[in-house]
């Protein structure tokens, strides 16, 4: 629709007839564009990779500090076959599930206690509101105190971290239902627990679960900053034990693996999302 | 919640009145001081007519039905509604828009009314089927309102009213929102549903022309305070067939007539704001 052809029948200005006519889209087909974009998002993470490699291999950037690809393979794969990246992994997961659900339990119980009830929200607002723009990692050394330096520690981390979102998610969730609902449940006779259930929790879940997935990338955050102190493995301690041995690629190494962790982890919620909110327009 | 009063006989169970108010009056505070929204309003429903309100914009018919519905509560005056049976619900109400809940399937929605009631599964059920058969839902019955189109949610909400049998239909302006063939398609189904079940029916509309298309009578009211008006008798026979009637010498006549007393009250209501 872009382009129009103009054309005029010349018979002076008073009554001039224009002629519009669409000229025919050119070009490739819907399918072929789409199939192109999807190469082109494949291609350049790749074309990145081969830019980093070749500026590497020609001194442009300091293989001391940044490394190059390749070299970063050598290392990566070797600590795959061993199964060391693995168990690293396995055990920042369930650190990290841990610590999600020890924060999004009582994040939503509360949430949504202080959605529903006026006395228990004015209550614990002004706590909420005052202590949420506290650094969680400015309360790492309490934690550490308080808990210790086991296992403790780090799954409270992130418990603090994700109860938080969640929490605020869960009462906006149940708060931004539509007035209309409430009436029509009165109208039809809910008694107070069937408007709980009927109402204002499926009202609420699509904000909980927003809550949610931002509670999961602070989570991801936060196991890197747990494990810095006192953890013998995990991800996040393969950084910064390698950021003490100076050992660029195996550094690099853990940095691709919390990616592929955090993608996995979105997938996994995403997932949950469509079996529990199969109503939610997409 | 009920707007029954169980303290004092209920003077509508003699007889053959649904509804009965008696001097109510609804006054709302406002940053611009006290504004009355229904005053001293006595007005008749009878058993198993279909009422419609129109009046101009504000004049508190939808206050009214609220009131009506339980949702909220007058500041004086009475009002009585005529129970025929302990396991029904007084009112069920049809909103005016989006109000079927998301989070549920059709058919879900339609018995929430029922659920409500803790109504067993089996029963539930049988009644929801035979409602989506009535509005033409049951293709439907699994989909959620998202992928409807408006007139289908209305069906919805209109099919949701009518299987919680209660002893009141209440209707806030149902197809005020919809295009015009919609609006007649969805007239004429509630006309068929309506027929059938008999019940009594308080219609709110703001087109003079649904109402009298839909009613047995039709009440006016007053720009605000809301008061009545005029109660004009819809003589037109039934079944009436929503198309032709418009052609009909008599529906002209009450057209104009109703159209009359209406726009007196819009114009006082104008006048009042400038």
């Amino acid at each position: 629709m872009s382009d129009y052809v103009r054309k005029t029948s010349g018979r002076g200005f008073q009554d001039e007839v224009v002629v519009l006519e669409d000229v025919q889209e050119t070009g490739p087909s819907l399918v072929a564009k789409r199939t192109l974009f999807r190469l082109i998002t494949f291609l350049s993470p790749s074309l990145l990779l081969v830019l980093w490699e070749v500026l590497a291999r020609l001194n442009v950037i300091d293989v001391r500090l940044f490394s190059r690809p390749s070299l970063i393979f050598q290392t990566l794969f070797p600590l795959m076959s061993s199964g060391e990246l693995f168990r690293h992994a396995w055990i920042s997961v369930q650190r990290i599930i841990l610590g999600f659900l020890c924060g999004a339990v009582p994040g939503v119980v509360l949430g949504l206690s202080m959605g529903l009830f006026p006395p228990v929200r004015a209550s614990l607002m002004p706590l909420v509101a005052s202590t949420f723009p506290i650094p969680k990692l400015a309360i790492m050394p309490l934690i550490l105190i308080v808990f210790g330096l086991g296992e403790a520690s780090k799954v409270f981390t992130i418990a603090i971290g994700v109860f938080y979102l969640v929490l605020i998610n869960s009462m906006t969730g149940v708060l931004s239902i539509d007035p209309i609902f409430l009436d029509v449940a009165k109208n039809f006779g809910a008694s107070r627990r069937q408007f709980y259930l009927t109402v204002a929790l499926p009202g609420s879940l699509p904000m909980i679960f927003a809550g949610l997935k931002l509670g999961m990338g602070t989570a991801l955050l936060l196991i890197v900053a747990a494990e810095l102190s006192a953890a013998q493995a995990g991800v996040g301690w393969m950084v910064w034990r390698a950021y003490d041995m100076f050992d660029i690629e195996r550094m690099f190494s853990a940095l691709i693996t919390l990616a592929v962790m955090g993608y996995l982890l979105s997938i996994a919620l995403d997932a949950l999302e469509k079996k529990i909110i199969p109503w939610k327009e997409r | 919640m009920q707007p029954c009063q169980v303290d004092v006989p209920n003077p509508v169970d003699a007889g053959d009145i649904a509804v009965l108010t008696s001097h109510l009056t609804k006054t709302f505070e406002s940053p611009s001081g006290t504004v009355t929204a229904l005053d001293d309003l006595n007005i008749q429903v009878r058993r198993g007519e279909f009422i419609c309100i129109v009046g101009p914009s504000g004049c508190g018919k939808t206050t009214l039905l609220r009131i009506m519905a339980g949702l909220e509560k007058q500041t004086s005056g009475r009002i009585y509604v005529h129970r025929s049976s302990n396991n029904r619900p007084l009112t069920a109400m049809v909103f005016q828009s989006d109000s079927i809940f998301p989070w549920m399937t059709v058919e879900r929605n339609v018995g929430y009314g029922l659920q409500m009631q803790r109504l067993p599964k089996k029963q539930r059920e049988e009644t929801v089927k035979k409602l989506l058969a009535m509005t033409g839902l049951t293709a439907f019955a699994q989909s959620y309102p998202h992928q409807l189109s408006g007139g289908m949610k209305q069906r919805v909400n209109v099919a949701r009213a009518f299987a919680a049998d209660p002893e009141i239909l209440l209707m806030d302006e149902p197809f005020g929102l919809l295009d015009e063939q919609n609006r007649l398609i969805l007239q004429k189904e509630l006309m068929d549903i309506w027929q059938e079940s008999q019940k009594t029916t308080v219609f709110i509309t703001h087109s003079v022309d649904e109402a009298l298309v839909l009613g047995d009578r039709l009440l006016v009211m007053t720009a605000q305070p809301g008061k009545v008006k005029r109660i004009i008798d819809i003589d037109l026979e039934r079944p009436r067939d929503i198309v032709s009637l418009r052609g009909d010498r008599r529906f002209i006549e009450l057209y104009s007539e109703v159209w009359h007393l209406l726009s007196e009250e819009v114009r006082r209501s104008r006048a009042r704001q400038e």
